[in-house]
């Protein structure tokens, strides 16, 4: 958890100073900073979903009202919010995920592996951009890359957290 | 399980309108097919309502999105019963987020409209209003008939907690649109032109 509060309070910081007023998120322990964080914070507001593609509609109706909302979620999550990315792609709205990889570099859970090798083709097919951090020294430079692209360009972005950055979780 | 009740049938062209009032009141987004078209109705091109014709289940979270970036202003949730049904946890999302000015009325024709009139879970006796007072809506109410419909109109304006309307209609097609298609990036434009000022 070290290496986390570190990139986390960091990513975290970056965002609200952004002007990230909505964290969404359905819970995952690679994002545990970043979700504590955004309970404490009285100058955001942290929404607790029931499954990751409230979050890819939640953000499009923030954007409606002049609010950026990122999504939190873990690459288990990706899958369940293709059709509803038809929303961002049609009404090109800006969408910024943060996706804590599983399945990939060193997974010992083998029910991860499908849904995670599938992260990067699947949104890449219903126009998401991907980014992605394999470095805590490139957590920053990716997150302001991020921003840019959802915010100025009116991109769908996913920066995926690599398990080289996260670890690997003991299964 | 109301099932005598939920059989009455309100004319889905009049009983719209009656429930949601002046729509002027609110910020409205409005969930795919025929709650779309309801909303189409009131006021064409209306700039404080945002249309979709897919991504179905997206009515109640983008609608909360919308609440929280506009906390002073009341958000109006118009949806299908199919649509929600199929994100009906997002009613768990909506009753924890604090927020007080939030109305969703569900407009229910018990078929799937869009696709062959097929039947749906509703028409077998699911009570959605006792479904949303289980997840922590405070002011729920079945509407289905024609003493009921004021009553709905008042209380989706009440703003001292969310508010769940489960208005039973007739399985008569829509509202036909007439001209303008539900584009997304100009609805998008027009919404935000109207409430922020710029695009």
């Amino acid at each position: 958890m070290a290496v986390q509060e570190i990139w986390g309070n960091a990513l975290y910081d970056t965002l609200v100073e952004a002007g990230v007023g909505i964290f969404s998120y359905v819970p995952d322990g690679g994002h545990k900073v970043m979700i504590q964080r955004a309970i404490d914070d009285p100058r955001v507001r942290a929404i607790s979903l029931t499954t990751e593609e409230e979050g890819v509609a939640l953000a499009a109706g923030a954007h409606l009202g002049g609010a950026k909302a990122v999504l939190l979620m873990q690459s288990s999550g990706a899958g369940n919010c293709i059709n509803m990315l038809s929303l961002t792609a049609n009404g090109q709205f800006p969408f910024l995920c943060f996706v804590t990889m599983r399945g990939t570099f060193g997974e010992q859970n083998a029910w991860q592996v499908p849904m995670g090798k599938a992260v990067r083709p699947s949104l890449e097919s219903i126009g998401v951009d991907c980014l992605e951090v394999e470095r805590e020294d490139e957590v920053a430079e990716t997150a302001e890359a991020a921003l840019n692209m959802a915010y100025r360009s009116n991109r769908a972005v996913a920066v995926l957290l690599s398990q080289k950055l996260i670890g690997a979780k003991a299964f | 399980m109301n099932q005598q009740r939920g059989n009455q049938r309100l004319d889905r062209a009049t009983a719209v309108p009656r429930v949601i009032g002046n729509n002027r009141d609110f910020l409205i987004v409005s969930g795919l097919a025929g709650a779309a078209k309801d909303v189409h109705a009131l006021e064409e091109g209306a700039d404080n309502a945002y249309l979709m014709g897919g991504a179905m289940g997206a009515a109640v979270p983008m609608g909360l999105g919308l609440a929280l970036a506009q906390p002073e202003r009341h958000v109006l949730v118009v949806t299908g019963d199919g649509e929600l049904l199929m994100a009906i946890g997002s009613l768990a999302v909506a009753a924890t987020s604090g927020l007080t000015r939030f109305s969703v009325v569900c407009v229910d024709n018990e078929r799937y409209g869009e696709t062959g009139n097929q039947i749906a879970h509703t028409a077998m006796g699911i009570d959605l209003a006792t479904v949303a007072r289980g997840f922590g809506f405070r002011h729920t109410m079945l509407a289905a008939a024609e003493d009921e419909m004021d009553t709905a109109r008042d209380l989706i304006r009440r703003q001292d907690g969310l508010v769940f309307v489960h208005l039973k209609i007739s399985d008569a097609p829509p509202p036909k649109p007439s001209s303008r298609s539900f584009d997304g990036v100009e609805r998008k434009h027009i919404f935000r032109k109207a409430l922020l000022g710029h695009v």
